[in-house]
C-alpha cells in the first residue's frame, strides 16, 4: 500500500494502486454518487406549478444521517433562514459532490481500471492541482459518509481496533483509514 | 429591449444601516473525521491565509471545538459556509454579536 506523492518535475500529486485498490476506490465513488442521486432532495413545495419548474431546492434537513452531515445546517438557530439557505445551495452541492466522485471514476477507468480488473494490474494516477482538490473533497465525503454509518467518534481507535477481525465493520473501519491514508498522503503531496 | 424606469428611492431607515453594519461570522466546528492536515489546507487554500494562521484556526477548531474563521457581510459568509460545505467541513454561520 502507498499513497501519493509529489512528482518532482510536473508538481503533479501521484500514485500507484493495485487493482484492488483501484476497485475498491471506484466502489465508494459510485456508492457516494447513489447517496447523493437517491434520496430525492425532499420536495417541500406543495405548490406543482413551482414543483414543476424545479425552481425551489430542499428546505429540510435530509432524514439519512449521511446526507445530514454531508450537508448541515447553515443557521442552528434560525429555521427560516436555515430553510432558506438549504433551498439555494444543496442542490449545487450535491451535483457538485456527485460530479467529484464521478471525476475519481472516470480518472481511474482513464488510467486502464477494467470493469473486472485482474489480480497483478497496477493504476497509476497522476494529479493537477485542481483535480488534486476534486479527490481531496472526494474522500472527505467518503470518509465522512464510513463514519456516520460505523458512528465513529473522537478519540474511539482503541474500540476499533480490538474488534474481531472478522467482524464486518472492522473491515469497514479498515478501509476507513485507508482513505484517510490517502488523503493524509495527497494533502502533503498537494501542500 | 426596455429603458430603464425611474426608481424612487427610500430614505435610509437607521434599523437597517445598523444591521447592515453588523457583522457576520464563519464557525467551522470541530468533527472527528476531518484530519487536521486537511482542514489547515483548506483554510490556507479557499481564504488564502497563511500557514501560520490556518495552523492556529485549525488547532482552535481542534481544541475549542469551534472556530471563527471569517468575517464579513452575510452574503459573503453564506458563501464561505457554502465553500466549507464543499470541502466537507462542518460550518455554521450568525450574527458576530450573537
Amino acid at each position: 500500500m502507498t499513497g501519493f506523492s509529489r512528482h518532482r518535475k510536473s508538481g503533479a500529486c501521484v500514485a500507484t494502486f493495485t487493482a484492488f485498490e483501484a476497485d475498491l476506490l471506484r466502489s465508494l465513488a459510485s456508492q457516494l454518487i447513489e447517496l447523493l442521486r437517491n434520496e430525492t432532495a425532499a420536495p417541500e413545495s406543495p405548490d406543482p406549478l413551482e414543483a414543476m419548474l424545479d425552481f425551489s431546492g430542499p428546505t429540510l434537513e435530509p432524514e439519512d444521517p449521511v446526507l445530514a452531515r454531508l450537508f448541515p445546517t447553515a443557521y442552528p438557530g434560525d429555521d427560516e433562514a436555515a430553510a432558506e439557505f438549504r433551498r439555494y445551495t444543496e442542490t449545487d452541492l450535491r451535483n457538485g459532490k456527485a460530479s467529484g466522485a464521478a471525476s475519481v471514476i472516470d480518472a481511474l477507468e482513464e488510467a486502464g481500471l477494467t470493469p473486472q480488473p485482474e489480480d497483478g494490474m497496477f493504476i497509476d494516477i497522476e494529479l493537477s492541482p485542481e483535480a488534486a482538490i476534486t479527490w481531496m473533497r472526494s474522500f472527505t465525503d467518503m470518509r465522512l459518509a464510513i463514519a456516520t454509518r460505523l458512528e465513529i467518534d473522537e478519540g474511539d481507535e482503541q474500540y476499533w481496533h480490538e474488534l474481531p477481525e472478522d467482524d464486518p465493520r472492522a473491515q469497514v473501519h479498515d478501509i476507513y483509514e485507508w482513505v484517510g491514508y490517502l488523503q493524509e498522503t495527497l494533502v502533503q503531496a498537494a501542500s | 429591449m426596455s429603458a430603464p424606469s425611474p426608481i424612487e428611492l427610500d430614505e435610509p431607515v437607521t434599523d437597517d444601516l445598523t444591521a447592515l453594519a453588523t457583522p457576520w461570522v464563519t464557525i467551522v466546528w470541530n468533527d472527528p473525521v476531518n484530519l487536521m492536515s486537511y482542514v489547515t489546507f483548506v483554510f490556507t487554500q479557499y481564504f488564502g491565509y497563511s500557514k501560520k494562521k490556518a495552523e492556529k484556526l485549525m488547532l482552535e477548531v481542534h481544541q475549542d471545538g469551534r472556530s471563527v474563521v471569517s468575517t464579513g457581510s452575510r452574503e459573503e459568509m453564506e458563501r464561505d459556509v457554502q465553500a466549507m460545505h464543499e470541502y466537507g467541513l462542518w460550518a455554521t454561520m450568525q450574527k458576530a454579536d450573537a
